[in-house]
């Protein structure tokens, strides 16, 4: 399941390294998609709900609510301007098709050596269920401190791509949610480039949304730059969540920890996780470690899990990479019961206390408070 | 008053392999305020009598009963069997990752009661327990038994058993690994709730050390999945001295 050193193989057709995939913002640049291709190959493409043609329409102002301290500002500007592209540019349809549609973008800007704790807040809900494309850019200045949120909520199909570029020492705590109700699709393609020493914290907590498709892609460029990479989701019937990292380690004395678990409460539900990391031969000193655990509540539900590590040079701090999906563990329950937790409850504990180590790292008490009601309620009814 | 019959028990552990029967009739009677001590060579089936009394999915009775005042034990879900007053203080306790302890004890507590605790009761009885047990403060923020030391592991099975209040409670083993102090601080747990709730124990163990703290009314000697014989305290003591030798080669 696991592979070391090694490329990702589908249907017998041999991929190209990471670092080789075609990268372009014109869409007749990638073919139609097809299940063929390894990113395409567990998507259930009529989910796509037309995002990925030619033309699609675009999230306009009124959808997304934006709360911003004074400090901080954003601005919607046109998509030809020089900035849009600077943490990275499409690898896949899906994308390109979002950039090309998307003519405005939002711009959120964090000013060098500003500093606020205080949670950013950009929520995003369309107003009808046409495919829409969105385009975010968030900066952070200098030596620049935030903690940003994403929200999506309602009912929406969306192509989204968001970039997220931190100056040098800058440190930006980012969740993105997708809090979809039942209909919704969303593909969401996150870029983002580390300057000098800086720190990112990217978390991804996807709870709802007929598909949902995140692929965030840090490039490490800037030496000594860190990030960590979260992820929690809990799927139910009819959801369909793929997550797809990946790490692209250049520069010299970079750190990556990646951590992704999943709970799979629902029959049919289906989860992907597909970990890519890079060590590219000048990144020297690299420390880096994937994991990803999913848990199945139920018979029926699928967890797909695939870390890659790719390693170009042998002079590295250390890389590893974890992957497990399994049931309940029954010495747990019985632990558990043996004093006196009905078995309802006891699931529920055990569920908590498995994806609590990835939601306590989000630290924004809001977050993760409304997150735990949200499981607890999803959780109702677990195992009895 | 409660009172825990084992009659003619027959058990089979459930492996990939196939079952395999262990227990071959076993009949024990305990009651409130009565300490048994088991005693027996490795893989003779002491574990085995615990898990079946707590109901553990991978042991399965094929003949033979167990009551607790006359209720079919064997009916019972394992949460119905702690609920009911039963308690099994595990050889190997469970880790169980992200969950705290304090919030683990006080789901328990709940269970057990039938209600949640009054707040400041529960807080002033966890304090009052833990430091009976010499156990810190902070302990209540790890995981459930996630990293903790053998000793450990065994104070946190014995604070349970004092803050739960079973009825009757199988200690499998709580004196392994522990170290002098460690030995007489859990004794003393186990004699507080001997004393407080005039609880029944069943006391499996190795070494008679642990019963200079606990004295045991009953000594049974378990061999190759059957009591081979039973006595008083002056049983243990002979068992130290000689071993299992003589049963064995009547067993054989
Ligand atoms: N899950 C299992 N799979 C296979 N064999 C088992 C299992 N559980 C118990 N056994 C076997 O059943 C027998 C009795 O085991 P049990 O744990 O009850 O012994 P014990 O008397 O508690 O031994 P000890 O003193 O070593 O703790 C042993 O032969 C053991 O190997
Ligand atoms: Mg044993």
């Amino acid at each position: 399941m696991s592979q070391h050193g090694a490329t990702a193989h589908s249907h017998g057709v041999p991929i190209q390294t990471r670092s080789e995939r075609p990268k372009s913002t014109s869409i007749s640049d990638f073919p139609e998609i097809q299940k063929t291709e390894e990113i395409w190959r567990y998507v259930p493409l009529e989910k796509l709900r037309g995002l990925d043609a030619e033309v699609i329409g675009e999230i306009k102002e009124e959808e997304i609510e934006v709360k911003l301290s004074d400090s901080i500002t954003s601005r919607w500007i046109d998509s030809s301007s020089q900035l849009v592209g600077s943490a990275g540019i499409p690898e896949d349809r899906v994308s390109a098709v979002a950039w090309t549609n998307a003519s405005k973008t939002l711009v959120i800007d964090v000013p060098a050596n500003n500093e606020s704790s205080e949670p950013q807040l950009i929520r995003v809900s369309p107003n009808s269920t046409d495919a829409k494309a969105l385009h975010i850019l968030i900066t952070l200045g200098n030596h620049s401190k935030a903690t940003m949120v994403l929200d999506h909520t309602g009912v929406g199909t969306l192509g989204e791509n968001v970039e997220i570029v931190l100056g040098d020492g800058a440190e930006l705590n980012f969740v993105t949610l997708q809090e979809w109700s039942v209909g919704s699709t969303h593909v969401s393609t996150q870029f983002a480039k580390l300057g000098r020493s800086s720190r990112l914290k990217h978390i991804v907590v996807s709870m709802g949304g007929d598909l949902v498709r995140v692929v965030p892609a840090v490039k490490l460029d800037s030496p000594g730059a860190e990030v960590n990479m979260f992820g929690v989701y809990l799927a139910d019937t009819g959801n369909y969540f793929e997550h797809r990292p990946y790490v692209d380690h250049i520069a010299e004395n970079c750190v990556s920890n990646v951590a992704y678990k999943g709970a799979l409460k629902g029959a049919g539900a289906h989860t992907v996780w597909v970990g890519d990391v890079l060590i590219r031969e000048s990144a020297v000193g690299t420390d880096t470690y994937e994991l990803n655990r999913n848990l199945l509540l139920v018979d029926g539900a699928r967890a797909d899990s695939v870390p890659n590590l790719e390693i170009e040079t042998g002079k590295i701090a250390g890389a590893g990479h974890a992957s497990a999906s399994g049931r309940f563990d029954d010495l747990q329950l019985f632990y558990l019961m043996a004093r006196g937790i009905d078995e309802g409850t006891a699931k529920q504990l055990v569920v908590r206390g498995f994806l609590n180590e990835i939601i306590q790292k989000i630290e924004i008490p809001d977050v993760e408070q409304r997150l735990i009601g949200a499981i607890e309620a999803e959780l109702e009814g677990v195992g009895n | 008053m409660a009172t825990l019959e084992i009659k003619n028990l027959h058990v089979s552990v459930i492996t990939d392999q196939g079952n395999k029967q262990i227990l071959k009739g076993i009949d024990l009677t305990i009651r409130s305020g009565e300490i048994h001590a088991i005693m027996g060579p490795n893989g003779s089936g002491k574990s085995t009598l615990a898990y079946s009394i707590a109901g553990h999915p991978k042991y399965e009775v094929t003949e033979g009963e167990i009551l607790l005042d006359g209720e079919d034990v064997l009916e019972m879900s394992v949460d119905e069997r702690a609920r009911a007053g039963l308690f099994l203080a595990m050889q190997y306790p469970v880790e169980v990752p992200g969950v705290s302890v304090s919030n683990f004890l006080r789901t328990a507590k709940t269970a057990i009661s039938g209600e949640a605790p009054k707040l400041r009761e529960w807080v002033g009885d966890l304090k009052t327990a833990m430091s009976n047990l010499r156990m810190d403060s902070d302990f209540t923020e790890r995981n459930v038994n996630e990293g903790f030391s053998g000793g450990e592991k065994k104070r946190h099975e014995i604070l349970q058993l004092e803050l739960l209040k079973p009825k009757i409670a199988v200690l499998d083993e709580t004196d392994s690994g522990l170290d002098v102090d460690a030995l007489r601080i859990v004794s003393e747990g186990v004699n507080r709730a001997h004393k407080d709730n005039n609880l029944g124990v069943v006391l499996i163990t190795h070494y008679t050390r642990i019963l200079n703290y606990i004295k045991p009314d009953y000594v049974h000697v378990f061999v190759n999945g059957k009591l081979a014989e039973q006595g008083g305290a002056e049983l243990a003591e002979r068992l130290e001295n000689e071993g299992y030798d003589r049963y064995l080669k009547a067993s054989a």
